[in-house]
């Protein structure tokens, strides 16, 4: 006890959070997965996954099992270092953006006043994962996906840039506290309904998942920049892709839905946790939805509707934003 | 310019169309029969392997042992004896087999009988580790249904 009570109370507290980030992480990927494959099914009109316990709902615990147990298989030709760098950067960074969440009033790992900009800076090193696992996998396949996670990457960060600032003009904090504390009476995306559209829209690009999933593109390139992974290699790049849509959408929430602002509950300043949650599951569905929905989109659609569409209607979004607050 | 925004329109139209129609699909009943735990039924036109009729007057098969279907079939995968019974005019059924791994289910045995004494059952589970599980002794399948 005592060499506890030496101990920074800040490092104690910083510990338990990460601790239980990362726990939720697992967690968060096990029920997306679940959640991702009923969904698919019951659109497509099947059951989906039915048989590992009531309703197949230990089905992810058993393919963690069977991917654990995999030889983690490293090819002849490819660069050593980097192919095993690639999964390690892409869940690293996705872990980080979660300790700045403030998840209600009072549960929050840090508030950064830069937050939003760490967010931020944080997801996209995820880009870089992509291209390092591309380009170390010595692979043409692995290459042209890497490529074009890098091109859709660098199209679509800038509306999402954009679309975040009008929010931030808006609060004048990049503080995500401060943000949310700005929409006690009414939410953002009340007064910026073209700017969470946008959001979500470049959010989906960001997290390469369908319709903009050309850096995967199964049909085309087998499985793009992981082609050559098995095993943890390949979780860890699932389990990557599932915290980034968990990151956008609680991004999205506390930007433009409110944040843990809801009907009131008892203990509120924790409770709001519940609502908080709520809304980013809504949006995750919405992803989910979305994506058994549209087709992929071919590569210079992609590009000119970002190029074209979104990155004007943001600049004059945040134009006339600008304008209404300075008057 | 007007293609611009009419593009726009157009089609973010047709993405809510798009949106709806999987909403809609999500919330209907599913299609997929979960196989070994539920069964669908069989439209009664379906061929299965030949069985013999039932009659449900006098309780047995209407089969005349005339042999006209064991002469008819273009796989030979019918054999039929029939031998007099004591009291009776007419020969009876004492033999009835089908060599399923022949039968290409052409229906001239149930076309050809006099007396209707043919039909096609339901049967679809058909799976055996030999061949000789699917030589079926018909005549010993309908006195199972009698009792």
């Amino acid at each position: 006890m005592e060499i506890i009570s030496t101990l920074p109370p800040e490092l104690i507290r910083m510990v338990f959070a990460v601790i239980i980030i990362i726990s939720f992480i697992f967690l968060n990927a096990i029920m997306m997965g679940y959640l991702e494959r009923k969904i698919a099914g019951h659109v497509q009109r099947r059951p989906g996954p039915m048989e590992v316990g009531s309703h197949g709902i230990l089905q992810l615990v058993v393919d963690g099992v069977k991917l654990v147990g995999k030889e983690l298989l490293v090819p002849v030709n490819v660069d050593r270092t980097l192919f095993r760098l690639g999964p390690i950067l892409s869940f690293t960074p996705v872990i980080l953006p979660l300790l700045v969440i403030p998840f209600s009033e009072k549960l929050q790992a840090r508030d950064l006043n830069l937050g939003l900009l760490f967010i931020v800076s944080m997801t996209s090193i995820n880009v870089m994962a992509i291209l390092v696992a591309g380009w170390g996998s010595n692979n043409k396949y692995s290459m042209f996906g890497a490529m074009r996670a890098v091109a859709q990457s660098i199209a679509y960060e800038i509306p999402i840039l954009l679309s975040m600032l009008a929010v931030v003009l808006m609060a004048n904090t990049f503080s995500l506290k401060e943000i949310v504390g700005a929409q006690q009476k009414i939410w953002f995306i009340l007064l910026q309904p073209l700017a969470f559209i946008i959001y979500i829209i470049s959010g989906v690009a960001e997290t390469n998942r369908a319709p903009f999933d050309l850096p995967e593109a199964e049909s085309e390139l087998t499985a793009g920049f992981h082609t050559e992974y098995s095993g943890m290699g390949f979780s860890l790049f699932f389990l990557g892709e599932y915290t980034n849509m968990f990151t956008v959408a609680s991004v999205a929430t506390v930007l433009f839905l409110g944040g843990w602002h809801g009907p009131t509950l008892p203990y509120g300043e924790y409770l709001g946790i519940v609502w908080f949650f709520l809304k980013v599951y809504f949006l995750l569905f919405f992803m989910i939805m979305i994506r058994w929905t549209y087709p992929r989109v071919r590569f210079d659609q992609l590009l000119n509707f970002a190029w074209k569409y979104l990155v004007p209607f943001s600049l004059v979004n945040i134009l006339i934003t600008a304008v209404v607050i300075k008057l | 310019m007007k293609r611009y925004f009419s593009d726009l329109f157009v089609g973010g139209k047709s993405l809510v169309d798009g949106l709806v129609v999987t909403l809609k699909a999500l919330c209907q009943p599913m299609v997929t029969v979960q196989y070994p735990r539920e069964e669908i039924d069989i439209t009664p036109n379906f061929r299965g392997h030949i069985d013999l009729v039932l009659d449900p007057e006098k309780n047995t098969f209407r089969c005349i042992a005339c042999g006209m279907c064991e002469r008819s079939c273009p796989s030979e995968c019918i054999q039929i004896k029939g031998k007099k019974v004591e009291g009776k005019k007419k020969k009876t059924l004492s033999l009835f087999t089908l060599d399923f791994t022949k039968c290409s289910l052409c229906g001239t045995c149930v076309e050809i009988c006099p007396t209707q004494a043919l039909e096609f059952s339901n049967e679809y589970n058909l799976a055996a580790f030999s061949r000789e599980a699917f030589h079926y002794d018909i005549l010993k399948r309908l006195e199972e249904r009698i009792i």
